[in-house]
């Protein structure tokens, strides 16, 4: 065995370290769906009459659409009715309070290095957590209650805020966009959202993170972010999943609507179960996310570092409506084993002098498939529109692959458009060079790793810049090609 | 049979085959006839490409033929003047010229070729006295299920030209088909199978030129296949200049051997909706392909350029260049797909494709793709869409150059990156005249 | 500290060193001169641990140790430092960021404790006068866009901040000018002492001028054909490497 084989031989045999499962006892719903399931989520989450009806036309329209085929990953039919849809941890009503929050819970955050007692805070960051399809606790809520920002549950959203909840949800992503957005229309358990009132700057970071821990469960969680005139957030999301033989559904819905002036970052690190080394297992992750410039120099950056998941399909996008403003998609997805990713983003400009960036670098190893897919579009009337895309790919090893598929649609002469991309892989001259200096060779690769990703991590919030470093250093030590 | 795109054109078709085969008498059981008939089979059950057909997104062929084109009526007789003829040659060009008039060869105002180990032939005429070869790659490189209008040229293509290139023969002048279409009085639409077998160590320039001429609507289909063998350099030019109601597709598929060098350059200068798919397979090791390719578009015009490059073998390298202006209310389309398979380790390949827009009516879909399994490789694309700089046009203006001349010149800058690449002195003198004319009226 | 006998090696199956024998002490500083194509740069890579390179025989030992059972890393943390003659570009990666992670590396396998910040940036600040590099160089990607002397300085930067016991320079004098061959030189002058050695792998005598070496030694087709003082560079400088070639050639 040649020395590289060796190194990608440890490399590939690397254990998922979250794949750890808590004993909770859980409030499910049966396996399928049907209308019923659907009432009985409703029900369970005492909603009203209106929000039953919207998901039951939700599951009609989802009855009738089909799972798309065009993405260039390939996995075995899912059996919409062998999933459970609803999974919540047992444990009385909701907690009002941390203290009522169930210790085995808290643990277990803990355990992935989110602390939810605000004593032990992260600086500065309020978290909601959201375990199986359920919120269990949002933290540094009167603080942020004090400037008018709402953050909470999205169930508790339903209940205080249901004016709110009625005018936006499903203005961004309607519920037939497609067929995942569909579904999570009719299932969805839970989630956040995030108020933003006019001309308030948030102080410090919202952050939500999501865990699946029932077997057999989807999740289906939404994220639902309103930014009014001339306010700023900046919101993160982490998810994790314990290591199962069976595949698991995960399939999120994520709006955002940004005012005149708004500013929004919306920063992920997606380190769902990636399946094993053999390619069993692992979480389906079919996302959809959206956002809206609708006023004037408002701004939605997206920023994802997606190490995860056995399956992804993403594509987090702007629709730039507002004159002058500005979308950006910072991305770095890591395949490793049989992993398969296909994701990248629309920006669509229809506003007059907007801007967006694109910046995805992929990197595969193993056995893996990462593709991006991004599309560009200038309306007609979207004069001087100017847009800039980078999609960098870096392979490790001969048994993987990358793809780039970049659409660019312009039907306006102004427009400046740009979209390079290249392919390299990790030369063997730069990891002699590392090793020149006494770097050993694992370290040389998570250090040219972290070079090559170095403009997406640079947007993320610094908590979150370190935890995806480890995460890029953790999921490809050794991979040398 | 189930609703297919296209059906009325296909009912037309099948019964233009039938009784095409009962003419046949004998012949009907050759190989090639059996090619035609598996390809008019693909066509029954595939159809033309639908509305919904991704390589057909922006490009609905299927619904402008049935709008426009009669299929069941026989092409009229060609009744240009010799001086339409001459006038879209290309001036100064040294070359054996064969000239086909509404789709048929005609020998008397073709040259007669003899050069030791070259044989061109028309392509019926290939059928009987090089039925061997013709057999041997016919529907070859061209797969009747990657394009259905391969699978429509394959049943019915009858003209066209054959051209075998012996071993280490270099062929001294280029060859230059042209393909005249007189629309003047009627409709007018043919299909054109060319057949292009290069072997070792040969050397030779082929050009294509497309003209149609009248004011009726016209529809031609093209399928080129080039067997391009070790160490042959092979050079392709396909001009086309139709008239504004004039609907074409081309196929050209090239299938490489080691240390070969095939150079495509692809013009599209006019036409209500052209379509070329190029598809270039680098199956030895050290091969080198070059697609270079331009489009100049006014008025409605509508080119759809799709390109792959399939890289099989390592060590070889592609460069591909795709210009395009579009002005009024045309439309550019280019899809370009770079594919390095897992053992074609060392590749480089490029490909770049840039766009000026000049009306806000105008569009551009460009989808330049990579797909790469391997990993030494050094791959790269990329895109631009823009206007003309307006500093440098001010630049220009500044110095007592009247506006729409600056222009012109800044676009002719612009294209000339193309031009360039063309290493034909005649080729490039003639389009550079042309696209001059048209950037500065 | 450092001895080589008989060390022969091969690329791809091409025998490039043929046994070469060197002895070299703390405090010397030895040239290693020769036509192009003899094998001066294999030598340098080889004492370095680069994979590509097969030792077919021969021994290597570096202060006590044997210096080819180590990997590349561990030869660069026992004190073996290769100025290279292509620096490599890493994207994303500042030349800072590259050094605090090769030192505090290096310190580990001394037992030491990691550098705090400030004392990592009082020894940067200090080493960066000595080959009057600028901060703002630093900061960069590690050799992205820098000029080639750029680069030459940085690799003697480097090997300041890392201080190692035995600095391999190789063809450090090509494509720099006059002025920055000297900051080179005066860099690796300052860094010289009694307890650490050098050898100079160079094509020209020039560099010899600024960098005076106790020992020259001629390479011609893998092997060590002579040995001499300074003199024997000047006389290659004069004469050319064709007399080299006649003799050994003779002897062969």
């Amino acid at each position: 065995m040649s020395n590289d084989d060796q190194i990608l031989e440890e490399f590939t045999s690397k254990e998922y370290e979250f794949g750890w499962t808590v004993d909770l006892e859980a409030d499910e719903a049966p396996k399928g769906l049907n209308e019923d399931i659907v009432r009985f989520i409703s029900a369970k989450k005492d909603e009203p009459q209106w929000l039953l009806e919207w998901r039951l036309d939700a599951f009609k329209k989802w009855k009738e659409m089909k799972e798309p085929t065009w993405p260039n990953v390939h996995y075995p039919k899912i059996d919409y009715q062998d999933i459970k849809y609803y999974s919540a941890p047992k444990k009385g009503a909701a907690p009002k309070s941390l203290d009522e929050v169930d210790p085995e819970l808290i643990a277990t955050f803990e355990k992935l290095g989110i602390s939810l007692t605000e004593q032990k805070r992260l600086t500065g960051v309020a978290v909601d957590a959201v375990i199986d399809s359920v919120s269990v606790a949002t933290t540094f809520k009167d603080t942020l209650a004090e400037l008018g920002i709402i953050f909470c549950s999205f169930s508790e959203a339903v209940k205080d805020h249901p004016e709110l909840i009625r005018k936006h949800m499903g203005s961004v992503v309607p519920v037939n966009d497609n067929y995942f957005a569909a579904l999570n229309s009719a299932v969805f358990s839970d989630g956040s959202f995030a108020y933003i009132p006019k001309g308030v700057r948030c102080p410090m970071e919202l952050s939500t993170y999501f865990r699946i821990n029932a077997a057999n469960t989807g999740q289906f969680e939404r994220t639902l972010i309103v930014a009014e005139e001339g306010s700023y957030v900046s919101y993160l999301e982490g998810c994790t999943a314990p290591q199962r033989d069976e595949n698991q559904l995960h399939a999120a819905v994520v709006e955002i609507k940004a005012a005149t002036n708004a500013e929004v970052k919306y920063s992920t690190v997606q380190n769902w179960f990636p399946g094993d080394k053999n390619g069993k297992g692992g979480i389906y992750n079919f996302v959809t996310k959206r956002g809206i410039c609708e006023g004037d120099h408002s701004k939605i950056s997206w920023t994802q570092v997606e190490t995860g998941s056995a399956v992804t399909w993403k594509y987090p996008s702007c629709i730039l409506k507002g004159d002058y403003s500005v979308g950006e998609f910072y991305s770095v997805a890591v395949t490793n084993n049989y992993q398969q990713a296909d994701t990248g983003t629309k920006m669509i400009h229809i506003g007059k002098n907007t801007k967006s960036r694109i910046v995805s670098k992929g990197i595969s190893a193993g056995k893996s498939q990462n593709s991006y897919r991004g599309q560009v579009q200038v309306m007609k009337r979207a004069d001087n529109a100017r847009n800039h895309s980078q999609c960098d790919s870096l392979l490790m090893g001969d048994q993987c692959g990358a793809h780039t598929f970049p659409y660019i649609d312009i039907e306006n002469q102004s427009a400046q458009v740009e979209h390079e991309a290249t392919t390299s892989k990790i030369g063997e001259d730069q990891i002699f060079y590392c090793q020149q200096r006494g770097i050993d060779e694992e370290s040389a690769v998570a250090l040219i790793v972290n070079g090559y990703a170095k403009e997406v991590l640079k947007q993320l919030p610094m908590e979150f810049a370190v935890e995806a470093q480890k995460l890029l250093a953790l999921t490809l030590e050794g991979s040398v090609g | 049979m189930k609703e297919i795109a296209g059906n009325t054109i296909i009912s037309s078709l099948t019964t233009q085959f039938e009784a095409f085969e009962k003419q046949l008498n004998g012949q009907s059981k050759s190989a090639v006839h059996q090619v035609r008939r598996a390809a008019l089979a693909q066509l029954q059950t595939a159809g033309l490409p639908a509305a919904r057909d991704e390589e057909y997104k922006f490009t609905n062929l299927t619904r402008a033929l049935v709008k426009n084109i009669d299929f069941d009526k026989s092409a009229p007789a060609f009744a240009l003047e010799s001086e339409a003829i001459e006038g879209v040659q290309v001036e100064g060009l040294d070359a054996y010229k064969l000239i086909f008039l509404n789709g048929e060869y005609n020998e008397s105002l073709s040259d007669t070729i003899s050069v030791d180990g070259l044989t061109v032939l028309p392509f019926q005429t290939a059928l009987k006295e090089k039925q061997e070869t013709v057999e041997q790659y016919f529907g070859k490189n061209a797969a009747l299920e990657s394009d259905p209008f391969i699978a429509m040229n394959t049943a019915f293509s009858m003209n066209g030209v054959f051209i075998e290139i012996a071993d280490k023969v270099v062929v001294d002048k280029p060859i230059a088909l042209y393909f005249i279409g007189d629309s003047a009085n009627a409709q007018l639409s043919y299909q054109i199978r060319n057949l292009v077998v290069a072997g070792k160590f040969t050397q030779a320039t082929i050009i294509e030129k497309f003209d149609t001429v009248g004011g009726h609507e016209s529809f031609t289909n093209v399928v080129n296949e080039f067997s391009v063998d070790h160490n042959a350099h092979i050079q392709y030019f396909k001009i086309e200049n139709d008239s504004d109601k004039a609907y074409h597709v081309s196929n050209t598929y090239a299938s490489q051997e080691g240390s070969s060098n095939f150079t495509a350059n692809t013009i599209a200068l006019n036409g209500a909706m052209v379509r070329n798919n190029l598809n270039i397979r680098l199956d030895g090791e050290g091969c080198e392909s070059h697609m270079n390719g331009l489009y100049v578009l006014k008025g409605k015009t509508h080119v759809d350029n799709h390109t792959v490059v399939d890289h099989v073998k390592a060590n070889s390298y592609s460069n591909e260049l795709y210009k395009g202006i579009m002005d009024d209310k045309s439309r550019g389309v280019f899809n370009g797909k770079i594919f390095v398979r897992q053992d074609a380790q060392k590749t480089n390949a490029f490909q770049s494709n840039k766009n000026v827009l000049l009306s806000d009516n105008a569009t551009i879909n460009t989808k330049p793709q990579l797909e790469i399994w391997a990993d030494d490789v050094k791959c790269s694309h990329g895109c631009t869409t823009g206007q003309l700089d307006q500093d440098a046009l001010f630049y220009l203006q500044a110095r007592g150059i009247q506006k729409e001349k600056a222009r012109a010149i800044l676009l002719r800058a612009f294209a000339s990156d193309v031009l360039e690449n063309i290493d034909n002195e005649a080729i490039k003198n003639y389009l550079e005249a042309i696209i001059t004319e048209r950037l500065e009226a | 500290m450092l001895s080589i006998k008989n060390l022969q090696a091969s690329v791809e199956e091409k025998e490039i060193l043929r046994g070469i024998n060197l002895e070299v002490k703390a405090g010397e500083v030895h040239a290693i001169m020769g036509p192009n194509g003899s094998g001066k740069s294999t030598l340098a890579s080889v004492l370095a641990g680069k994979e590509d390179y097969e030792v077919t025989g021969g021994e290597v030992d570096f202060m006590g140790k044997d210096l080819l059972e180590f990997d590349a890393d561990v030869r660069a943390r026992e004190g073996v430092f290769l100025a290279f003659q292509y620096p490599v570009e890493i994207p994303g990666v500042s030349t800072t960021n590259f050094m605090k992670t090769a030192l505090n590396q290096i310190r580990e396998h001394h037992g030491e404790k990691p550098l705090d910040a400030v004392s990592f940036l009082k020894r940067m600040k200090e080493k960066m006068k000595l080959v009057e590099i600028d901060q703002s160089l630093l900061s960069r990607s590690l050799n992205e866009g820098f000029s080639g002397g750029e680069k030459k300085r940085n690799e003697i930067f480097q090997m300041a901040m890392l201080e190692p016991k035995l600095a391999i320079l190789d063809e450090t004098d090509s494509g720099l000018d006059i002025d920055a061959l000297r900051i080179v030189a005066n860099g690796v002058n300052a860094l010289k002492s009694k307890e650490n050695a050098t050898i100079v792998v160079t094509h020209y005598q020039r560099l010899l001028d600024y960098i005076v070496p106790d020992y020259v030694h001629v390479l011609y087709k893998g092997r060590i054909v002579k040995s001499g003082t300074k003199d024997l560079a000047l006389e290659l400088e004069e004469k050319g490497y064709d007399w080299i070639k006649e003799e050994a050639e003779a002897q062969a």
